[in-house]
């Protein structure tokens, strides 16, 4: 039987691993390397790294980092953070990782999407959709580490995505981040009655009752999280963990 | 002398393939000369992307006739991942193309009807069940679970060739088998220690 992905989400920063709430108060965790190590070892479904300021500064993820991750990875990983061309995309492809994370590009020129998919196969590249709910209570598209507003509508955007190409979304809740407040399951579930391609549902994961919920409530085809499995605690001290095989199957059981 | 060969043909993943095989202390190379094809005692062949570029480039480093002749006159063992072993196929809906048509069978889009409940691609970790068992098998448990990215599958038109099938709203072919042709629709490569241990059976051969 198919059962989704859980997939922790790795935000680097200067070469370190952070963790954010709403996008902001950046905070230290620890060595990436040794995350992929420790994960190797709890035998994570897959993992995703996104370097945040890549593409503000203007440039693309190291490359090197990238050669390492494919070094130790036992398991598929995704990248993400600067990218801008196809030849970003065959050379991080090429050092091991099985997918590349589109952000900013996309926001900027969806047609590069097409083109990426056309290229390395729709199910190489993975667009990451960060949504923030205006004043209004309305859902809309932000990038550039949410300083920006994209001028068209969440769900047309979303359909083009799809049209051009995009293997799958991450869905990113930019309120909820860092939050434990939950997914925003209703988004997740618009997102997922709207398009054909998986759904990831990102931000605001407090536990593995909310992966089940998003599964079950909102159709995601995958979960992914990023406070939960490197904090513990009221306090918040930093400590990578995963559910084991046993908690997995319990977790999804009623699918 | 077992000298493992990943043919690189510019389509998708080699390095996570290179890395396991390495881990698995087994010799290997990772190339698209003729010269070390024709060498090889074992031939991994894997790929990401679309059915008519792989075939493009396959026939564009000329290395469309050296592996029918390594696979079909030679009887060196092939694996096949993913797009790999589609190319295996007479035919695919993806581009309207003819592949090697070393196994009788086609390669079809997912037909899904709960389009909710079941996304395409299938990219994720599913079990699969051997329906006709072979040597390289025999590890492999009904919990287990191997990881799919694909959004076309085979159709067996010659049954006999099925070695697994996997279960995404309906059953589909996700192994092959056929003397020395083997192949996953699922990546060993990126499926923990139990793709690792079929990596290693196909090496040891």
């Amino acid at each position: 039987m198919f059962r989704p992905r859980i997939i922790p989400v790795l935000l680097l920063k200067d070469f370190g691993l952070v963790k954010s709430i709403k996008f902001k108060k950046y905070r230290y965790v620890g060595d990436p390397i040794n995350a992929v190590k420790i994960f190797n070892d709890k035998k994570v479904d897959e993992l995703a790294f996104l370097d945040i300021t890549a593409s503000r500064e203007k440039r693309l993820i190291s490359l090197d980092f990238v050669y390492k991750v494919g070094d130790e990875a036992n398991m598929p990983f995704g990248v993400g953070g600067g990218i801008r061309s196809l030849d970003d995309i065959r050379k991080i492809l090429k050092l091991g990782a099985e997918k590349v994370i589109l952000n900013t590009i996309a926001c900027e020129n969806i047609d590069f999407v097409r083109h990426a998919a056309e290229e390395f196969g729709s199910s190489t590249i993975t667009i990451c959709v960060d949504v923030k709910k205006n004043i209004f209570g309305k859902y809309q598209v932000v990038c550039n580490n949410a300083r920006k507003k994209l001028k068209i509508p969440l769900n047309e955007y979303l359909q083009m995505l799809e049209y051009k190409g995009a293997g799958e979304l991450i869905i990113q809740s930019v309120d909820r981040d860092g939050t434990y407040q939950g997914y925003d399951l209703q988004l997740i579930k618009s997102v997922s009655e709207l398009v054909t391609i998986p759904v990831i549902a990102l931000g605001g994961a407090k536990d593995y009752q909310d992966f089940k919920d998003a599964v079950l409530k909102s159709y995601a085809s995958a979960v992914a999280a990023g406070s939960l499995f490197v904090f513990h605690g009221p306090r918040r001290a930093v400590l990578i963990n995963y559910p084991t095989n046993e908690e997995i199957n319990n977790i999804f059981r009623e699918i | 002398m077992n000298r493992v060969v990943i043919v690189d043909f510019g389509m998708g993943n080699l390095r996570s393939i290179g890395n396991k095989i390495k881990k698995l202390r087994i010799p290997y190379e990772i190339t698209s000369d003729t010269k070390l094809i024709e060498m090889a005692d074992k031939l991994i062949l894997p790929g990401v992307g679309h059915f008519k570029t792989a075939l493009q480039n396959l026939k564009s480093l000329n290395l469309f006739d050296i592996l029918n002749k390594k696979v079909l006159f030679d009887r060196v063992p092939i694996f096949g991942i993913c797009l790999g072993v589609q190319l295996f196929c007479n035919y695919s809906e993806e581009g309207n193309i003819e592949g090697f048509g070393w196994i009788d069978a086609e390669v079809v889009r997912f037909k899904i009807k709960d389009k909710l409940k079941y996304k395409i691609p299938h990219i994720g970790w599913n079990n699969v069940n051997v329906v006709n068992s072979n040597s390289l098998d025999k590890f492999i448990n009904e919990e287990d679970k191997f990881y799919f990215v694909h959004s076309y599958h085979i159709n067996c038109i010659d049954k006999s060739v099925i070695w697994m099938t996997t279960n995404y709203e309906y059953e589909f072919v996700s192994a092959i088998h056929k003397d020395n042709i083997y192949g996953t629709q699922f990546h060993p490569e990126k499926s923990h220690d139990i793709g690792m241990e079929l990596l290693k059976k196909f090496a040891e051969l």
